[in-house]
């Protein structure tokens, strides 16, 4: 187990890193705790996979260094660097038996036959790959072939960390959630550093106690799931996480109010001396967040434009003048046919200036 | 559904039967008939049963050319498959050099079989060959058209300088085939090249393989035209194999009967060892 520290890393796969438009990763700086679960989230293409390369040392970075528990293994093969990882599609030995192929990362290693032993039986019986030891790993369905892979990966004592890559691609839905829920076992059995790369939100969410969302090669931001989701640092995370993503309003500050097309609310008193000149600002709020306006809350007008039923809401597109926002509704009350107040409130409403956070509503200084 | 019973039909798979007909029932069963007969000219001949067959089985020079035939096929065998797998091991995997590489590989295999024959003729002779002139130089005693073991030498080298490319071309294909997470897994699990190879390689290039050995043993049993060209079955009969055998006793001596009997067997012989070849490979496989 190790904690693992990126730093200062860049990357190019031609080697080349005077256009930053075309590395791979573009200075990553990060730490992975030991015993943490995290998922790495990111559109296709992200340098998700690159990021879990390098840590594996399959791929070398171009600049920048890798550290595990303190120690510099930029230069060590990934052999070394104990290191397990499960790729995208599984991938097992297809001469060898279920048993064989647990115990090859052990035997590679030189391990003594009564260790090689008791650990296969170990990692068979956590994966409950017990009564397929003696069979063919061929011609096993998808999610057994997984659980091997896992299981080779796990079978080794000293791993420092567990790598995943995208592993449930190819497992049917109902499969995948049973097999979610082993891999959370597992990791809070033993308490192993495991990072989880997926472009899938609700897994990401579900499986990890942070999350790392990447764009384009770079990280943009780590937290809890419910840090993404309440407070996005960049447009990008607000948009990317969640179903819908966040509404954003452009709009300017004007005295006290921020005015955007069609409305104006009230601007907190901290964001007058933060803002820069020629910063664009806009309002983000999630569709889940809005509301409409009980008596005596602050409101502005708006009007339904359409709504689709989403199991036990809606997800209503409304006009506030111009704007075009997303808002969820109850489906266990009548949806306003009028023009109706909607509520933005101060705490769930954040001020976002050229797509960076700067804060919410409701904060004073 | 009714069915329509209408014999007219037969019609509609008559052009089928005449293609299949002429192409291969009536010049097969040509063979077999001049097979069981001894024919003395166009209107005598009477028919002897499996007298020819029971002939050529007892005669020496077809069971010494038999003995040849397997041992140059073993040869070609073990030595063409190992060292074709090596040169696409060897192969660069991506880029220009690959394709390269394939097209200087391919070369072999687009010169005619005969023009191959003679290339070799040319290149091996003792005088004038630079092959043969070198090796001479070297000290070491070489002349295909006098010696035996030369002869086989020249012969197999030939074969494999021609037929190599076609089992490494083959067992490269199989290897592009390997997604590169086997190579990346295998490296977290810390495995030898060697094993990679046991592993992961030899078994994704099974297939391959298969059809490799196939051809490769059909055209070595059946070659004809690059030792006819190289050394015409000799010295003596040193490199006499069965297809020269069979082309002089039908076309030299015009011994029909024999010569039918004799091709008759021979074909037997390679669909069956190829079927089993091919059963057996089918076998590893499956399980």
């Amino acid at each position: 187990m190790a904690e693992i520290a990126i730093d200062n890393l860049r990357h190019s796969y031609d080697n080349d890193l005077s256009d930053p438009s075309r590395l791979a990763l573009k200075r990553v700086d990060l730490t992975w705790k030991n015993g943490s679960a995290y998922a790495l989230l990111g559109p296709s293409g992200c340098g998700k996979t690159s990021m879990l390369n390098i840590i594996s040392g399959l791929v070398r970075q171009t600049t920048g260094r890798v550290l595990f528990n303190g120690n510099d293994v930029t230069d060590l093969p990934t052999e070394a660097r104990n290191i397990a990882q499960v790729f995208q599609f599984p991938v097992l030995y297809d001469t060898m038996t279920v048993e064989q192929n647990l115990a090859f990362p052990l035997r590679n290693r030189g391990e003594d036959k009564a260790t090689i032993r008791r650990r296969v039986g170990e990692v068979a019986e956590m994966l409950d790959l017990v009564p397929l030891l003696k069979k063919r790993a061929a011609g096993l369905g998808a999610a057994e072939k997984q659980k091997i892979s896992l299981g080779r990966g796990l079978v080794r004592e000293d791993v420092a960390a567990i790598l995943f890559d995208e592993p449930l691609t190819v497992i049917d839905p109902h499969v995948k959630f049973e097999l979610r829920r082993k891999l959370k076992l597992v990791h809070d059995a033993l308490n192993l550093t495991l990072i989880y790369v997926t472009h899938d939100q609700s897994e990401a969410l579900t499986l990890a106690d942070e999350v790392v969302v990447m764009s384009d090669g770079e990280v943009m931001q780590v937290g809890t799931p419910q840090d993404l989701y309440e407070r996005p640092k960049h447009r990008f995370v607000g948009n990317f996480i969640g179903s819908p993503g966040m509404n954003f309003i452009p709009c300017t500050l004007e005295g006290e109010r921020l005015v955007f097309a069609g409305g104006a609310l009230a601007a907190p008193n901290w964001l007058g001396p933060r803002l820069k000149p020629d910063q664009k600002l806009a309002i983000g709020v999630r569709p889940q967040a809005l509301c409409v306006a009980g008596a005596g809350e602050e409101a502005v007008a708006g009007r339904i434009v359409e709504a689709q039923l989403r199991g036990d809401s809606y997800i209503a597109d409304v006009a506030i003048g111009e704007t075009l926002v997303k808002m969820r509704l109850p489906d266990h009350v009548a949806l306003p046919t009028d023009v109706f107040g909607v509520h933005f409130p101060p705490r769930s409403t954040l001020v976002f200036a050229d797509d960076r956070l700067l804060g919410d509503l409701h904060e004073q200084d | 559904m009714n069915k329509i019973e209408d014999n007219r039909a037969w019609f509609l798979i008559l052009p089928v039967v005449l293609l299949v007909a002429f192409s291969a029932v009536v010049p097969l069963m040509t063979v077999v008939n001049y097979s069981v007969q001894d024919i003395f000219g166009p209107h005598q001949r009477a028919f002897i049963g499996v007298e020819w067959f029971r002939e050529m089985l007892r005669d020496p020079d077809v069971q010494a050319s038999f003995v040849r035939q397997i041992l140059f096929s073993v040869i070609i065998l073990a030595i063409e498959i190992p060292l074709g797998v090596l040169v696409a091991l060897g192969l660069p995997r991506k880029g220009w050099k690959s394709s390269l590489a394939i097209v200087l590989l391919a070369i072999p295999l687009l010169v005619p079989f005969n023009v191959v024959g003679t290339i070799w003729q040319v290149y091996a002779r003792p005088e004038i060959g630079l092959l043969g002139s070198t090796v001479n130089a070297l000290g070491i005693p070489y002349n295909y058209t006098a010696d035996g073991i030369s002869a086989w030498v020249t012969i197999v080298a030939m074969d494999v300088w021609h037929w190599t490319p076609l089992v490494a071309l083959l067992a490269f294909a199989g290897l592009r085939s390997i997604p590169d997470a086997y190579y990346q897994a295998a490296r977290i699990d810390a495995a030898s090249r060697l094993a990679v190879f046991r592993y992961i390689e030899l078994p994704k290039m099974r297939s391959v393989l298969t059809i490799a050995i196939l051809l490769r043993f059909m055209d070595s049993f059946m070659i004809y035209t690059e030792p006819f060209v190289v050394t015409g079955g000799g010295p003596g009969s040193a490199t006499t194999f069965l297809s020269i055998r069979l082309v002089n006793m039908a076309v030299g001596q015009f011994d029909l009967g024999p010569a039918a009997a004799f091709s008759l067997m021979y074909f037997l012989v390679i669909l069956l060892v190829s079927y089993v070849f091919y059963t057996i490979l089918q076998r590893i496989n499956a399980s």
